[in-house]
């Protein structure tokens, strides 16, 4: 019992690390330009089949490296031509369209590398588990857990002390004082759209290790993470690494005791705290209204 | 009398004229009365979500949910409670819409792209509930074992069962009811009310409109417009699914009210014919379909902000 509920745990926190990934960056995005990214899982799974198709010519460690910003790159050209324009309008219709944008990476990705999973192979020494006790315990989750927690910690110093981060953050408190300022405001969302596909893109790559590639991988990753966002705080990108691994451990334990209620556990976890807390657990007054 | 009103007037009837003889210019079209009286069903929806977005300026992105538990509604008093059509459609309407109103209730504080976050994630709690309570819902098969009934006015049965044309004038029945109902409640004080928060809501805050209860009250009203919808779909089926209450059902509805323009009170029945039609023709030739569909929305998005009705409303003036 205590190795099931360790393995539960494990798993849980396994996919809360993929949770945070997608939910900082859609998070990012959001608070800056205030932009509901719908096609962020749809970046996630251009990410995963750039490194599957890469991966032949530059290996595992390259793909690693090199797929990400690919995805951002990708991620840029899309922000400059679809979505810049839509800054000036209501918030609403950037959301419509990355709505749209989704079903189209979709149908895109599938049209191109086909409906069929595709596996994508990861060095062996990553694929033994750690110990007999513990078998759950790849090298391969251990390492995406590890990756994660230093690209997070990389995002976290960038907005602490580098003058984009400051600016950022600055811009997600009032935008206009900072265009205001003389900085480039157009400029500082690009890069900022860029740091939060690139996170996506990094997802991708390290569930294709994990999980394989499908078209559709991306789509149920993108709830969870929004509601990693509510109930951390929209507005505390702190708040949202909490959430994601918050529900992450949560369905992780419920699946032990209440299997069928796994998936739903973690809208209950966020009905409760929007009732109890509505600015979420990290949250500032009033970002939400 | 100036010309304006009567320009108004003759519209009206051509649209009501058009609608109501749908199953005799549909076939030599190429289509059939099926697909207008799906296209009636899912404009009603589209409509219903318009309500609010249009209307009021907010867009809930969960509203599918509301849907779903429409065709639910329906389906499980048919199955299990009695064998009336018209008591189904009430069912489910009731069941929609009071789920809807009292979470609501929760609701009506957030704004914008929150507003739109949040409906999303409690509009897929009853998608997994419909998905789970499988002994009640039939899980992922969806619910089956049901359909229609033949409407008993004593002297005479209209029977809507075997018969699309009989189905398709009886949807259009229920349509017109649901319509002139929210075109009477936009006319009205309260729907001049949604407009002026749409408007400005802050001013008016000031004029001492209780706004939050206006937005409730609107919402409730465009859960139970949606509500009344689903229960119609699950009519036209003859059965019930999950996926009707999960959140790409609640894009693809809000994909028709903006395609179609969601500042016009007619512009989503358009969406929904333009989105239904493309959908039945597109998904025969190509596997693709959706990312037609994503595009054509994408390009509304960026070109024609105020849809295809508005374009065209532009082009006249």
């Amino acid at each position: 019992m205590t190795l099931l509920l360790l393995f539960n745990i494990t798993n849980g926190l396994i996919v809360g690390a993929f949770y945070v990934l997608m939910a900082l960056g859609l998070s990012l995005i959001l608070n800056l330009s205030n932009v509901i990214n719908f096609a962020h899982g749809g970046f996630l799974v251009i990410g995963g089949y750039i490194a599957y198709t890469i991966t032949p010519y530059v290996g595992f460690w390259g793909a690693l490296l090199l797929a990400p910003p690919l995805t951002a790159i990708i991620g840029l050209i899309v922000e400059r031509i679809l979505i810049r324009p839509l800054y000036g309008r209501d918030p609403l219709y950037s959301l419509l369209l990355t709505f749209g944008l989704a079903f189209m990476i979709e149908d895109g990705t599938r049209f191109i590398w086909g409906p069929q999973g595709k596996p994508v192979s990861i060095p062996p020494f990553l694929s033994q588990p750690l110990s007999n006790e513990l078998f759950f315990i790849t090298g391969y989750r251990l390492f995406m857990v590890v990756v994660a927690m230093i690209v997070v910690g990389l995002l976290f110093v960038l907005l602490r002390y580098t003058r984009l981060g400051v600016r950022i953050r600055a811009g997600t408190l009032d935008l206009e004082t900072v265009a205001a300022l003389g900085i480039n405001v157009q400029m500082l969302r690009s890069l900022n759209f860029a740091v939060g596909i690139f996170l996506a893109g990094l997802s991708g790559v390290l569930a294709a290790g994990q999980l394989g590639l499908e078209p559709t991988m991306g789509t149920g990753l993108l709830m969870p993470s929004f509601i990693a966002i509510i109930v951390g705080g929209i507005g505390s990108l702190p708040g949202t690494l909490v959430g994601g691994l918050l529900i992450g451990v949560a369905s992780g334990v419920t699946a032990v005791f209440f299997p069928a209620a796994s998936e739903a556990v973690i809208y209950v976890m966020m009905a409760v705290i929007l009732l109890t807390r509505p600015r979420g657990l990290f949250g500032e007054e009033g970002m939400m209204s | 009398m100036s010309t304006e009103p009567i320009r108004k007037l003759v519209v009206l009837a051509a649209i009501w004229i058009i609608l109501a003889l749908a199953p005799y210019w549909m076939a030599p079209l190429g289509g059939y009365t099926a697909l207008a009286t799906r296209v009636l069903v899912l404009g009603l929806a589209a409509m219903s979500l318009n309500f609010l977005l249009g209307f009021t300026g907010v867009l809930s992105f969960g509203h599918a949910a509301w849907f779903g538990l429409g065709a639910y509604g329906a389906g499980l008093t048919l199955k299990y409670l009695a064998l009336s059509t018209p008591l189904a459609i009430v069912a489910g309407m009731l069941l929609g819409g009071v789920c809807g109103g009292l979470l609501g209730m929760l609701l009506v504080r957030r704004r914008g792209v929150y507003f739109a976050m949040v409906t999303i994630a409690f509009g897929q709690v009853f998608y997994y509930i419909a998905f789970q309570w499988s002994s009640l819902t039939g899980g992922d098969d969806g619910l089956r074992g049901f359909a229609r009934q033949p409407i008993d006015f004593g002297l005479f049965k209209f029977d809507i069962l075997s018969d699309a044309d009989n189905f398709y004038y009886f949807v259009l029945f229920c349509f017109a009811l649901m319509v002139g109902a929210m075109g009477f409640i936009l006319r009205s004080p309260f729907g001049r009310t949604m407009i002026a928060i749409r408007e400005n809501e802050r001013r008016s805050r000031f004029l001492g409109i209780p706004v939050e209860r206006h937005i409730w009250i609107a919402f409730t009203l465009s859960c139970f417009f949606m509500a009344s919808a689903g229960a119609l779909y699950a009519l036209v089926n003859n059965f019930a699914d999950p996926r009707g209450l999960h959140y790409s059902q609640s894009g693809d509805f809000v994909m028709m009210a903006v395609m179609g323009g969601m500042r016009s009170f007619w512009g989503p029945l358009l969406g929904a014919a333009v989105f239904v039609v493309l959908q039945d023709y597109l998904s025969s030739i190509t596997v693709n379909w959706m990312s037609f569909v994503g595009l054509l929305f994408v390009l509304v998005v960026l070109f024609f902000p105020r849809g295809l009705l508005g374009f065209l409303q532009r082009g006249k003036a």
